[in-house]
């Protein structure tokens, strides 16, 4: 026999509604508990996709590399020494390294002076980057109108710039093309190819890309009288190796290629986002974890206070049991009985809760659909969460009834049926 | 039909208490009979003992033609299910039950379906004479019609024996005779074996045979 087919529902149900005040509060315990597990889940949820969010369109395994003033005297260059990268590196860091997927690089312009970005009448001050094509893949961009700066661009330090969403917004008069048209970025006129605007609002690595005129990272060499050197070198490999022991390699070998010491750890600066991602995933588990161990914490309590009461019920039962027993339910119909009630009590108490959880998980999703925060993405649990709360109530149902049915099976018919 | 051969039981309760002396005791299907004895004597131990309620620690019990020993719990409950039915003194209804859930319950544990058992319940119900009480639960009815309810309960599952302990100890006199009454024709119509616990006289002087218990012997 199924442990619950419609003959026996009937049985459990009658027991349980005939002193509803008691089962109301017990069934509260773990109503409350899954509750509060739904909506800390869920916010948690939120929190976490606020902090994180965006971030998975980012290359995780992404490395920069900054040159620095060496610290240790090395094939007899003095300690103390500027040195710089150049063009040539990128391709030979390519060839050392097979799974690179983007790389670049980039010279950083000056930065937002007074009115440098200037178109007829309108001027503006924004910051002058000089970059790769890859750069739109390595700090995902959104492209509005045109196109990034491409490979041609590079080559031919064309004259050409990418602009922001906010310089567009600032200098051109609403639905005018921008492609096509000239500005002046630091006194010399270049065509605008693309609109740009940033991927992600959480992160950006070299500053928002709204506010920002993007040069072929050849053209700002020239314009800046740079020669072939380069601020920094970006690269992202493939997602399935791993960037820490690339990036030494690649670390050791331009520090070969510029005679630098191999020692000397100050003389290069790098960063990977990796890094900065598994701090959040960090932050983001320990959240998780908080959540579902007060979570569970505060069901359990609630699940140990359906056992308590039904071990006080099975007390007050003893005539009830005894009969049924007398009239043939064997040991096990007794501790089916017992334990199908406490396992009804406790899901449907759970399911009430998981559903009130969820309705109130909505309603705070729209709230914070009106009013956008940068914290809190709107919370919602998800199947998977909402599946294991299910999980974890069946399995904590069946041990709320464990104890009281125990304590049932020790009642004998003569003892419940002794009149004195 | 019942056959009890130098039935033993103590009761370990601190001091041993030796309850049962040697029973003897051979009761024919069908008869009507009565076992007296004042309170103390054993009666009721000899009583649990018959209904598989407990166990006996020497001697023999055959019941219809089995030997009813070293049950397990689910062998003896099954036996109580089907061979046996009860009616006690202070009738034990399920109070949050109806009179006709009440009298369905034995069926329940054997699987039958609720509207069959329904159906059964309610037949039983008419021939006790409660059939518009059907719906009532057991504080809405008298002693008498509690006992009724009782003794159809005990006869749904068609049972060879019924125990009756004290029947009629928590009634008066006229409705003690009603029930007296009832027991009698559902036992010469069904053919039930009726075996009646009491220490009054007048109701025992009712039956076929009495026998007398005492200190732990049949005198």
């Amino acid at each position: 026999m199924a442990i619950l087919d419609l003959d026996s529902f009937h049985e459990i149900w009658q027991t349980i509604t005939r002193n509803k005040t008691r089962s109301l509060l017990t069934a509260f315990g773990v109503f409350w508990g899954i509750l509060m597990l739904v909506i800390m889940a869920g916010l948690g949820r939120g929190l976490a996709a606020g902090i994180m969010g965006g971030l998975e369109s980012f290359p995780s395994n992404s490395a920069f590399f900054f040159p620095n003033r060496t610290t240790i005297p090395y094939k007899g260059f003095a300690k103390g020494r500027w040195w710089q990268m150049d063009n040539s590196d990128i391709e030979a860091v390519r060839s050392i390294v097979p799974s690179t997927r983007y790389i670049g690089g980039a010279v950083f312009g000056p930065w937002a002076t007074d009115n440098n970005v200037v178109r007829g009448s309108r001027s503006g001050s924004f910051r002058v980057m000089g970059l790769p094509p890859d750069y739109q893949y390595i700090n995902p961009t959104k492209i509005i109108a045109g196109r990034f700066i491409n490979d041609i661009d590079i080559r031919e330090a064309r004259n050409v710039c990418v602009i922001g969403l906010k310089i567009l917004n600032d200098m051109y008069r609403p639905g005018e093309d921008a492609v096509g048209s000239t500005i002046r970025v630091n006194g010399v006129y270049y065509t605008v190819v693309g609109v740009v605007q940033t991927g992600s609002d959480k992160i950006n690595i070299f500053g928002s890309m709204d506010e920002m005129v993007c040069l072929p990272v050849t053209t700002m060499q020239r314009a800046d009288d740079r020669g072939d050197k380069i601020d920094v070198l970006m690269l992202t490999i493939d997602g399935k190796t791993d960037i820490n022991p690339v990036m030494a390699d690649v670390s050791k070998f331009i520090k070969r290629r510029h005679m630098v010491s191999p020692d000397d750890e100050i003389a290069m600066d790098t960063f990977n986002l990796k890094q900065i991602f598994d701090v959040f995933s960090m932050l983001e588990l320990a959240i998780n974890v908080l959540i579902w161990i007060v979570g569970i914490g505060t069901l359990l309590a609630g699940v140990v206070g359906v056992s308590n009461i039904m071990i006080v019920t099975v007390r007050e039962r003893t005539q009830e049991i005894g009969v049924r027993r007398a009239l043939g339910a064997t040991p096990s119909a007794i501790i089916r009985q017992i334990m199908a009630e406490s396992f009804v009590l406790t899901v449907i108490s759970g399911l009430a809760g998981l559903i009130a959880g969820v309705g109130i998980l909505v309603a705070v999703s729209q709230y914070i659909k009106l009013n956008p925060s940068d914290f809190f993405a709107p919370p919602q649990i998800s199947f998977g969460a909402a599946v294991a709360a299910l999980i974890v109530l069946v399995i904590f149902g069946l041990f709320a009834g464990f104890l009281p049915s125990k304590r049932a099976l020790e009642i004998k018919a003569i003892d419940a049926l002794r009149d004195e | 039909m019942i056959t009890l051969k130098n039935i033993h039981k103590t009761y370990n309760a601190g001091t041993a208490l030796h309850v049962l002396k040697g029973i003897d005791l051979e009761i024919e299907a069908g008869e009507f009979l009565s076992i007296m004895g004042a309170s103390g004597s054993g009666k009721s131990t000899l009583l649990n003992i018959l209904g598989v309620l407990d166990t006996y620690d020497e001697g023999e019990y055959w019941l219809d033609g089995r030997l009813i020993k070293n049950l397990t719990e689910k062998e003896a409950a099954h036996l109580r299910n089907k061979m046996i039915g009860f009616v006690f003194q202070s009738f034990n209804l399920l109070n949050f039950k109806t009179a006709l859930e009440n009298v369905a319950l034995p069926l329940y544990y054997q699987g039958v379906s609720r509207s069959k058992r329904n159906a059964a319940a309610m037949e039983y119900l008419e021939r006790v004479g409660l059939a518009e009480w059907a719906e009532h639960l057991p504080n809405q009815l008298s002693g008498g019609q509690k006992q009724r309810v009782a003794i159809a309960r005990a006869l749904i599952a068609r049972p060879r024996v019924i125990l009756a302990d004290e029947p009629t100890g928590a009634l008066d006199s006229q409705t003690s005779l009603d029930v007296l009454k009832l027991l009698r024709e559902v036992s010469e119509s069904d053919g039930i074996t009726m075996i009646i616990v009491t220490h009054a006289q007048e109701i025992a002087e009712k039956t076929d045979r009495i026998v007398r218990i005492k200190d732990g012997i049949i005198i």
